[in-house]
């Protein structure tokens, strides 16, 4: 496999130094796997021998990653619900945008909820997305209610018979208890019409440890289904993201990488590996 | 932030502290447990190395001193919590206003920084200062970033710049030109520059940032960062200090649990402060950052002075003078009393915020508790005490059974609820009364006074009081 060529170099010359391993465990912690991880790693590879080690490392790490189906939920006699979630910044309302634009490829029809009501301007945001892409947007008052938002689109989704509902939340620091709760709710009250079939956790690649917590809270609270991981077009390496996998068991979905609705790729493990370690 | 960070220091350093004596081995150990810490926290790898060089070479070096010492654990602390003050960046630094107006300032960032939130919380504080800052557009790229602009600027009383709409339409660079122009024109002493996102790897949009920077000359480049940062930090701060260049970083997201170790790298391998700090989402939530109050939350020592400011900020003097004349003079703290202090602390902001900033709270038990303070607690046990006549308040026994029950019925709560108010309060006042025999506290609320002293002694982290609330009790124990 490639993607440890660099790391096998080391271990293959017979006489690996200290510096040399600490140089290994250097790349993997500065991936965002975590200090844990990194040194788990670190030890298997002690342990195994020659041509052994990249078998081990790779079916070690694939191990890590989700059993849980990676497609999005698809169901034909009722629209598909989706929530979007996640902290502050991580770029919720662009991959929301981004997945509209993935499910018209597929040639579905989505309709949108602006249930992020409290940031400024953000219902706008979506709503230049919407006239964009050619997608009506379900919109209430500024700082009015997300769930009720949410409940509107649910009932009009419905009644349009689209495929997709795509509902965007506003971001919360996942410390804020109240404002879990409040997303808590908007799954409840979309469910008296509707199913939520996925709740999409947007995790920004540049995060780092904290990512790990912001996960299982979220999980509680909603409990999400999967993950879009953002920015990977920038210089971070979104390790994280396979801790998330690997403490939590959610999959990674989609990738995130630039600004334009195009730039969501449906999630690869093979190229995602491969790019932790260059 | 940092919080997991203080844990695992107060947990290293009380085992430190129980060795008494020290031989170069326990240091070394030592060194171990802060270095998983940090790393947990996303300092970059190369500077948690550095810094435990350098933590280990100094006390090896004052070992011998160290023994002499009545408390050697302690003066271990001392040196790495100099440390870590000195990585944070010193003595706070201020802005530095132009000496001829207006002083222009040009934020920059990654995506989702919290750049366009952020120049609105520092325009009202500059505001609040007697400045008259002007906000201008230049993210034209994100959508609806102007139109969020102009929101925030709104709210806050700020003029907004914004000549474009954006969503990817117009110069960035004129905007920014022309609004530089347009404050000259309206004696606008200060500029805020908010910029569109951009990562450190993009060098089109790092050469716009840099155009836009040559436009304006700005008096101060700030970074933008989001304290959950990860190890990619020190990467993209040093491509944006070659790009576009800084002068000091802004934290954002801090009140998350966050451990923002990438702050502490950045100040090191950039040279660059902290100079402001922002912790909430209200547009108030904004400071500036003082590395040795942060240096002391990391240690486990908790934010005393910001709480103490707060405090000060949040009672009106009247409020504070009658509660000091009255705490002196050896009057029964009352009802009454207690409601103008509920009051004043809800002003303060959320509870567990301010708890969080008292000695201990970052250690695992008293941070569980935290996470499940109830803020509605507050608001429970003001109606109830608002339900209560004038006599009732000054005078808590008198109330029998069906005053209690009236009591209930008039705040929607339950009678154990009023039942364990009173009881808590009249423990509250007993203990006032000891402390008024022993030392008070200055400008402190009562009941806070004792907590500078408790800061002072470098504590571990304190026995937490159990829960009154038996659903909590049950979830601690």
């Amino acid at each position: 496999m490639a993607l440890f060529s660099k790391l096998l170099a080391k271990i293959r010359s017979s006489s690996t130094s200290e510096s040399d391993w600490a140089e290994i465990e250097q790349a993997l912690i500065e991936s965002d796997l975590g200090a844990k991880n990194a040194r788990e790693i670190i030890d298997l590879a002690k342990k195994s021998k020659g041509d052994q080690i990249d078998v081990t490392i790779a079916d070690s790490l694939a191990s890590w990653l989700s059993s849980s189906p990676r497609e999005l939920a698809k169901h034909t006699e009722r629209p598909t619900t989706v929530m979007i979630v996640g902290v502050n910044g991580t770029g919720k309302t662009t991959s929301t945008a981004k997945l509209v634009s993935h499910l018209q490829s597929e040639k579905r029809s989505v309709l949108l909820a602006a249930a992020d009501t409290f940031r400024a301007a953000a219902v706008e945001q979506l709503q230049t997305w919407g006239s964009r892409l050619g997608v009506e947007v379900i919109t209430g008052p500024a700082n009015g209610d997300a769930a009720s938002v949410a409940f509107d689109a649910a009932t009009r989704a419905q009644e349009l018979k689209i495929d997709y509902l795509i509902i965007d939340t506003a971001g919360r620091l996942h410390t804020k208890s109240g404002l879990m709760d409040e997303l808590g709710k908007v799954r409840r009250v979309v469910e008296k019409v509707l199913p939520v079939d996925e709740v999409l956790l947007v995790v920004d690649a540049t995060t780092g440890q904290n990512g790990i917590v912001q996960a299982k809270m979220f999980m509680s609270s909603v409990s999400v289904t999967g993950l879009i991981l953002t920015k990977m077009d920038g210089s971070a390496k979104g390790g994280v993201a396979l801790a998330i996998e690997r403490e939590t068991g959610t999959p990674i979905k989609f990738i995130g990488t630039g600004e334009s609705a195009k730039d969501l790729q449906v999630f690869d493990a093979e190229r995602y590996l491969d790019g932790l370690f260059h | 932030m940092f919080e997991s960070l203080s844990s695992k220091f107060q947990g290293a350093f009380a085992s430190l502290r129980s060795k008494g004596r020290l031989k170069s081995g326990d240091i070394d150990e030592i060194a171990a447990e802060i270095r998983e810490a940090l790393l947990d926290s996303d300092v970059a790898v190369t500077v948690v190395d550095h810094f435990l060089e350098r933590i280990k070479s100094r006390s090896t070096e004052a070992l011998a001193e160290l023994n002499k010492s009545t408390n050697p654990a302690n003066a271990v602390f001392e040196i790495v919590s100099s440390e870590l003050i000195e990585i944070l960046g010193g003595s706070a630094r201020r802005i530095r206003f132009a000496k001829k107006a207006p002083t222009v300032i040009l934020l920059t960032g990654l995506q989702g920084a919290g750049k366009t939130s952020l120049a609105g919380k520092l325009a009202k504080y500059l505001k609040d200062q007697g400045n008259t800052p002007l906000l201008v557009a230049s993210d034209l790229q994100r959508p609806n970033a102007v139109t969020q602009l102009q929101f925030i600027g709104e709210s806050v009383g700020v003029p907004v710049f914004a000549p474009e709409v954006g969503n990817g339409v117009g110069d960035p660079v004129k905007v920014a030109k022309n609004g530089l122009i347009f404050a000259q024109d309206k004696l606008h002493n200060i500029v805020i520059v908010d910029t569109a996102g951009r990562l450190g790897v993009d060098s089109q949009l790092m050469q716009e940032a840099k155009q836009i920077r040559d436009a304006i000359t700005p008096d101060e480049i700030l970074y933008v960062l989001d304290a959950m940062v990860g190890q990619d930090a020190v990467r993209t701060a040093l491509a944006f200090q070659e790009g576009v260049g800084f002068d000091a970083l802004v934290l954002t997201k801090l009140d998350g649990d966050a451990r923002g170790g990438a702050a502490l790298s950045i100040t090191q391998v950039t040279g660059k402060p902290i100079m402001f700090a922002a912790t909430g989402e209200k547009i108030s939530d904004f400071d500036l950052f003082y590395p040795d109050r942060m240096a002391s939350r990391i240690l486990g020592l908790g934010d005393i002075q910001t709480l103490a400011e707060q405090a000060k900020g949040a009672f009106d003097s009247d409020t504070a003078a009658k509660l000091e004349s009255k705490f002196a003079s050896g009057e029964d703290f009352t009802l009454d009393d207690f409601l103008s202090q509920l009051e004043a602390m809800k002003k303060m902001g959320s509870m567990s915020k301010l708890l969080g900033m008292l000695p201990g709270a970052n250690s695992g038990a008293m941070k569980k508790q935290l996470e499940q303070f109830d803020e509605g607690e507050l608001v429970k046990t003001q109606s109830i005490v608002q339900s209560m006549t004038p006599i009732e308040r000054s005078e808590p026994k008198i109330l029998n059974g069906s005053r209690r029950s009236r009591i209930a019925k008039g705040s929607g709560r339950q009678v154990s609820d009023v039942n364990s108010l009173v009881e808590r309060f009249s423990q509250a006042q007993k203990a006032m009364k000891q402390m008024r025999g022993g030392k008070g506290g200055g400008q402190l609320p009562p009941g806070m006074g004792a907590l500078p002293n408790i800061a002072k002694k470098i504590a571990p982290a304190k026995k937490k009081s159990r829960s009154g609330n038996p659903a909590k009790r049950a979830l601690e124990s």
